[in-house]
């Protein structure tokens, strides 16, 4: 399968910041790729050296054949980007919106007038194309945003957190949407900080963390990173401390890595079986009251804890 | 269509559906345009300048021609129409009335005036006009009306005094006859210049003019100090939409970041024409306002608004947030229209704030549209034309650099 993408020691940085520190990376044709990683981790700041908004400090990437440093407008033509805000204009209808978008692409006349159609059906707003977007819902703004990136048909799709602040309908029908532009053949990096989503939509993810990349690969292949290792999910009451917990806990022989998130404590553990009763004496002695245990395969999350330290959304 | 005329057309559509823009881009100056046109009787008199009956009264104490002229100019049928006199006979009167403010000025002529200018007397007394201050525009034409007989006097005065000086040196008269000649020849002058005079209405190059419509200065004046509000509201669209992410969007469209400044700019020109365009349309239409030449004019609209879009260009390019354009906008618009003849006569300023008019295209445009509405042509409002262009190139340019250096596109 040929690479549509093809990134190469991308670095950006900002006086002292190095917000991207050499990252490379490729998808292939028609895959879903998700750039998985905490809040501030590089993903919005790659992204945007990828779309040709800024320009790399070091490194390249090349797009359908075309270099985003020597032939940004190249690269341009033949992607699509859905940022994380919703980027439209409020006095304008739908219709106006896809639009204007679609002049700005290159389109016109009856191509342009058959993709306005065609997306408006897509994102499921026919009937409503002649509103005036400041009149939509949230969920309803976000499904215009994501038309837009569509209109001229690109061969990839970038799509910058589309589910932040959403409510859950509308975060369901966003990735019914990635899923079902992928089945059409349409090659997708997804940015994401929710596992969840990563999990569900991605061929590969690559998990970036200040500014690197330190995982790449199939969920399978990156859920052998951690040799086998298993997840203790540790549920306390809503009045305990739960990084207090974690710090207890990671003290523990046996015990790779602890994170707290809300009031659940995740333990990464060679074997689930050996450490449990350790985990949840020790929790006992240092007066934790555990209401409930789970144990769970490795998954993205797992990954993450396991190669920093940290929860995704720590 | 170029991208950059569809992102202009784009922001012309966003400004023309912002209702509170609207009032403020048209009707508010339209509203003040009306306001103060009927504070002129631009809307009640029948004469063009919008004044007319100007209560004015003429204490006559001269025994001689001047005097008698200047009561028989005053209350001539020519001037019926824009003049109100009254004549009294004792200046303590006249003086009252206008501390009454029952007259816009008082013409005191003193007692042997007429004899002291034709015989070149050395203490010769003065007339004396009275001005009411609470109506400075009426009793301007009064003093205008006075001293355009006191010229055409003393035209006569000195031509005379030439020739009777030349006569006595080639000895075709004596001195005892020079004395007697002078005073003849000076009292008709002095009733020659009653028969002719009225109210000139001259340009500034002296030129005869149409009939002066207040409103062409009036309308104007309003229009350009409210398309300075317009043009740093479209130039604080450029900051909004940064920060509202449709110009990171429009920038990795496949379009130069050069044709995206350009577009919006052109927006910002294109709404500012249309504002100007709109109101002095409706003003002509509404209220019979001859423009003038209607070449002259369009080129006139489309300058001031280029003028104007470079400022609010410019306002764009410096500022850190749509607030402080806001803020800084609405300052300019005062500011400017009080220096460039918004609000009143520029030639009201002190002298050293005179160059400050020039740097507002309120200044160049009022002027302008005033002379264009006097009859001026193309060719005479050239100069205007030149300013309000170089001071969008010069702006406009700073404002590209200051972008670019910043990297705000």
């Amino acid at each position: 399968m040929d690479n549509i993408l093809e990134a190469r020691e991308l670095r950006k940085t900002y006086g002292e910041n190095e917000a991207v520190k050499g990252v490379s990376f490729e998808i292939k044709t028609g895959e879903i790729f998700s750039l998985l990683g905490p809040n501030g981790a590089g993903k919005t700041t790659t992204i945007s050296m990828l779309s040709g908004l800024i320009a790399p400090t070091g490194g390249d990437a090349v797009i359908a054949g075309h270099s985003i440093v020597s032939d940004s407008l190249r690269v341009r033509e033949r992607i699509g980007v859905v940022p994380q805000e919703i980027a439209l204009y409020d006095d304008l209808t739908a219709r106006e919106n896809l639009t204007f978008w679609g002049q700005m692409y290159g389109l016109g006349g009856a191509r342009l007038s058959a993709r306005i159609a065609a997306v408006l059906e897509q994102i499921g707003l026919s009937d409503r194309a002649n509103e005036r977007v400041k009149t939509y819902s949230g969920g309803m703004k976000r499904r215009v945003n994501i038309g837009v990136g569509l209109l001229h048909e690109p061969q990839l799709l970038f799509m910058d957190e589309p589910t932040v602040g959403i409510d859950p309908q509308s975060r369901r029908a966003i990735l019914d949407t990635v899923k079902a532009l992928n089945a059409l053949g349409m090659a997708v990096l997804y940015t994401t900080h929710y596992m969840e989503e990563a999990a569900e939509l991605s061929n590969r993810v690559g998990i970036i963390d200040h500014g690197r990349m330190i995982a790449l690969g199939t969920q399978r292949e990156l859920a052998q990173q951690i040799g086998g290792r298993e997840t203790l999910s540790l549920h306390i009451s809503d009045d305990q401390n739960s990084s207090a917990l974690a710090d207890v806990v990671r003290a523990l022989p046996g015990v790779d890595q602890a994170s707290a998130m809300d009031h659940t404590v995740s333990v990464i553990v060679a074997s689930a079986a050996e450490a449990l009763a350790p985990v949840v004496g020790a929790a006992s002695a240092h007066g934790f009251r555990i209401k409930g245990v789970e144990v769970a395969e490795p998954d993205l999350e797992s990954v993450f804890l396991h190669l920093t330290g940290r929860a995704l959304r720590d | 269509m170029s991208k950059s005329l569809l992102i202009a057309w784009k922001d012309l559509t966003l400004a023309f559906r912002d209702i509170g823009g609207l009032l403020l881009m048209l009707l508010a100056p339209f509203a003040l345009t009306i306001g103060i046109g009927l504070v002129t009787g631009r809307f009640s008199g029948d004469a063009n300048t919008g004044l007319s009956d100007i209560p004015v009264v003429i204490v006559n104490q001269d025994e001689g021609t001047i005097g008698e002229t200047i009561v028989a100019i005053f209350t001539s049928s020519d001037l019926a129409a824009l003049l109100d006199p009254t004549t009294l006979a004792d200046a303590g009167a006249a003086r009252a009335a206008i501390d009454a403010d029952e007259a816009a000025a008082a013409v005191i002529v003193p007692a042997g005036f007429s004899e002291a200018v034709f015989t070149a007397a050395e203490a010769a007394p003065q007339i004396e006009v009275v001005l009411n201050p609470e109506r400075p525009v009426s009793a301007g034409v009064v003093q205008a009306i006075v001293e355009d007989v006191l010229s055409r006097v003393e035209v006569g005065r000195v031509g005379g005094q030439v020739a009777i000086e030349q006569l006595l040196q080639t000895g075709r008269i004596t001195p005892d006859q020079a004395g007697a000649i002078g005073q003849a020849f000076g009292e008709q002058q002095a009733s020659t210049a009653g028969g002719t005079i009225t109210v000139r209405r001259v340009d500034v190059s002296g030129r005869a003019a149409e009939a002066f419509d207040v409103l062409t200065v009036i309308a104007p004046g309003f229009a350009l100090m409210f398309l300075m509000f317009t043009v740093t509201n479209a130039g604080r669209t450029i900051v909004q939409e940064r920060l509202a992410g449709t110009l990171p969007r429009l920038l990795v469209a496949p379009i130069g970041a050069g044709q995206v400044l350009g577009g919006k700019l052109v927006g910002i020109f294109l709404i500012g024409v249309a504002q100007v365009a709109i109101l002095i349309v409706a003003n002509g239409l509404l209220f019979s306002v001859n423009w003038g030449d209607p070449l002259a004019v369009a080129l006139l609209v489309l300058a001031s608004a280029a003028g104007a879009a470079g400022w609010g260009a410019l306002l764009a390019a410096l500022a850190q947030s749509p607030a402080q354009i806001g803020g800084l906008g609405s300052a300019l618009m005062l500011i400017f229209g009080i220096l460039g003849g918004s609000f009143g006569n520029v030639l009201t300023l002190p002298a050293w704030l005179m160059p400050a008019a020039w740097i507002t295209p309120n200044y160049w445009g009022i002027q302008g549209f005033a002379a264009l509405g006097t009859g001026a042509g193309l060719a005479e409002i050239a100069p205007h034309l030149g300013a309000l262009l170089a001071m969008a190139v010069a702006l406009f340019g700073v404002a590209i650099v200051t972008f670019r250096r910043r990297g705000l596109v």
